[in-house]
């Protein structure tokens, strides 16, 4: 039980597959100019990745080596091309929206790093608990950057105006620097770093150290 | 005598080695048979609620663009968009088509189609669009019986994609009543403001042609000078040398250009 | 068409403005070399893939591509996901096969790279963006050349910084992947700066 539990809580911040693994951020990054884009997003991501990772993990004594990586690629895509269909029919102005990176799901590197990793090596509800809590960890800092990103960008949280706007009469000047690009590789790195100074295991080792003026090189 | 039982069978394919040459082409022709199903079936499910989806994205576009225009929101209340008569033009004529459902045609499709459509010489073909449809559906809006307004789609390249409008014009054919981008993916902030309200706005009241019928309204650079010219937008200079193009392709003689002749001399039967 | 070219080197670059192949950045930068072999791969695979899938995609998939057996309501472009995938994935076999037949120590400098790229999201992306886009065929080539010069540069310059970065004093909870971010996010600045939107 407590095995099972530590599948589904280690990839929320101890096992991050953002901030630690740098998996699946191609995607990350691009729908968080708002919540309900990175909810959404999230939401997707998350079916995708578990359903592909208990398939795979339920054929995974029978998979042939010589095709391993096609047979993985195809039931990922097959999910997300129903996903995407799904949203088109389902949550129409959404789709639009997330453009073309419901598609991209495809080649998101978390999918197939869980399904190559674990889903590949494990029975099917590890696999499955694995899967939902990297695809909630996921969301998570999906949500945390797109908060920061709407909030601060267009003064609302899910479509609601949160800070009065100038132009409705309140103080807020939105900053539209955060609904651009170079705003979300920002935020991530604070993320990572703040991440980091909570748990310093996860920093990388330096390949050179920089000495201070009472240390020698030899100590 | 071979071992037909099913079971029996399949059992022995799993017992395979996963190296084995008959697994790995079983397992392939399994998986993407499997997959195929999966995927053809949800289409087949899904399509009619996007199919739905698209239309109704269209006809609130239309909506919008009609409860938009200026000056014209005290005539339309209480007429929704359902009450537009949708008749079909044969470009090359300028006549209402017949036997061609308004309802269900579709230019973008007719487009595509060879048949239905013509592939445009290259010097005629200002607005980048390569193939025109033989059809094209125009709205048109009456109050007590006489006709009001005239709306007209059309689309052109842009600086960076295809820019889909509908251009109202008042019944004299023309004078411009408003014009609306409904799909279009420009520089957000640059050309994208094409779409803005404010630029929009200061388009209806503008003239199409000049005293001697030449179409002449285009996008400027800077301030405009006549009611036949509009203000650019600083930044976003080819974007609005498309709109330009765009009007003028489908003004002229291969779009639009016979239909608004019948209107304005009074031959059409509306 | 130069336009288009300069605005998908810079400004529309799959890498800094729309997140396509991060992973791959982040991870592959260390090295200036490996780096740039994958730039290279990039290139290569990038000019090749969105053409070619452009023609599949024109001739097998787009709605009306089979009328001429008489089933012109067919639209299998739900299917381009696949193909796409298919294609490329094909393209980089055939590749990694024929450099190794004729350019052997090309193929053992950047064979590594090869499987890598099959699952980038920025040659995927490209391939997608070109229909989304609705590009036709000259600018399909035009498009899929600069978007993968504009990878290779971003990736190039980014690993050429991150070297540098190895001599410098850092916090230490931002050492590596929180400063590698950041100065992403600074490169990301630069290369929108660059915008043909000014000229537009």
């Amino acid at each position: 039980m407590k095995q099972s539990l530590a599948y589904l809580t280690d990839p929320l911040v101890k096992a991050n597959p953002i901030t630690l693994h740098i998996l699946g951020i191609c995607s990350a990054l691009a729908v968080t100019t708002s919540v309900s884009t990175a909810l959404t997003m999230s939401c997707a991501l998350t079916v995708v990745l578990v359903l592909s990772s208990a398939m795979i993990s339920a054929i995974r004594h029978h998979i042939p080596t010589a095709i391993r990586l096609i047979v993985q690629i195809t039931i990922i895509a097959s999910l997300v091309i129903v996903m995407d269909m799904f949203l088109k029919a389902f949550a129409f102005e959404m789709s639009k929206r997330l453009s073309i990176f419901v598609g991209l799901i495809v080649t998101n590197c978390l999918i197939l790093a869980r399904a190559e990793t674990f889903a590949r090596q494990n029975p099917v509800w590890p696999s499955t608990l694995d899967a939902l809590g990297n695809g909630i960890g996921y969301g998570i800092i999906l949500l945390i950057v797109g908060t920061i990103r709407e909030l601060f960008g267009a003064g609302t949280l899910l479509g609601f105006e949160i800070l009065p706007l100038v132009e409705n009469g309140g103080w807020f000047r939105p900053l539209r620097v955060m609904l651009l690009a170079p705003s979300a590789f920002f935020i991530v790195g604070f993320l990572v770093w703040i991440i980091r100074s909570r748990r310093p295991e996860q920093i990388e080792q330096p390949e050179f150290r920089i000495l201070g003026h009472d240390e020698t090189g030899e100590a | 005598m071979a071992d037909i039982n099913p079971i029996r069978l399949w059992r022995r394919f799993l017992a395979l080695p996963n190296e084995s040459l008959t697994k790995t082409l079983v397992f392939a022709f399994l998986v993407t048979f499997i997959a195929s199903v999966f995927v053809s079936v949800s289409a087949v499910t899904l399509n009619p609620f996007y199919q739905a989806n698209l239309d109704r994205e269209q006809r609130a576009r239309m909506s919008g663009m009609i409860a938009a225009l200026a000056g014209m929101s005290d005539i339309m209340s209480g007429v929704s968009v359902d009450e537009l008569e949708v008749r079909i033009v044969d470009l090359a004529s300028g006549t209402f088509a017949t036997g061609v459902d308004p309802v269900s045609y579709d230019q973008r499709e007719a487009a595509r189609d060879p048949n239905r459509s013509l592939t445009l010489p290259e010097e005629a073909d200002i607005a980048g669009i390569r193939q025109r449809a033989n059809y094209a559906p125009v709205f048109i809006l009456r109050q007590d019986q006489a006709l009001e307004l005239v709306v007209l789609p059309m689309r052109g390249v842009g600086y960076q994609s295809m820019l889909y409008a509908f251009l109202a014009l008042r019944a004299d054919g023309n004078t411009i009543a408003g014009l609306t981008f409904y799909e279009l993916g420009e520089t957000p902030g640059l050309g994208a403001r094409i779409s803005d309200p404010d630029w929009l706005a200061l388009w209806p009241g503008k003239m199409l042609a000049d005293e001697n019928g030449d179409i002449r309204i285009s996008v400027v650079r800077g301030q405009a000078q006549s009611p036949l010219e509009i203000d650019g937008i600083s930044g976003a200079t080819r974007t609005g040398n498309g709109v330009s193009n765009m009007l003028h392709f489908w003004l002229g003689e291969y779009g639009f250009g016979p239909f608004l002749k019948r209107l304005q001399s009074g031959t059409l039967r509306l | 068409m130069s336009d288009l070219f300069l605005s998908s080197v810079f400004e529309q670059n799959l890498a800094l403005s729309f997140f396509l192949g991060i992973c791959t950045f982040l991870a592959v930068s260390r090295r200036f070399e490996s780096a740039l072999g994958l730039g290279i791969v990039m290139i290569v695979v990038q000019t090749i893939s969105v053409p070619v899938n452009y023609l599949i995609f024109q001739g097998l998939l787009v709605e009306g591509a089979w009328a001429w057996v008489g089933l012109p309501e067919v639209d299998l472009s739900f299917l381009k996901l696949l193909c796409f995938i298919g294609v490329i994935a094909a393209m980089v076999q055939i590749l990694e096969m024929l450099l190794d037949r004729y350019f052997p120590r090309l193929h053992h400098a950047l064979g590594i790279f090869l499987p890598l790229v099959t699952v980038n999201c920025a040659i995927l992306g490209g391939s997608l963006f070109m229909v989304e886009r609705q590009y036709g065929f000259a600018e399909s080539v035009v498009f899929g050349v600069g978007s993968g010069m504009g990878w290779a540069l971003a990736i190039v310059t980014f690993a050429a910084i991150r070297e540098r970065l190895k001599y410098s004093d850092i916090p230490r909870g931002l050492q590596g992947l929180g400063i590698a971010f950041v100065i992403t996010g600074l490169m990301s600045l630069g290369f929108s700066a660059f915008a043909t939107g000014g000229m537009q």
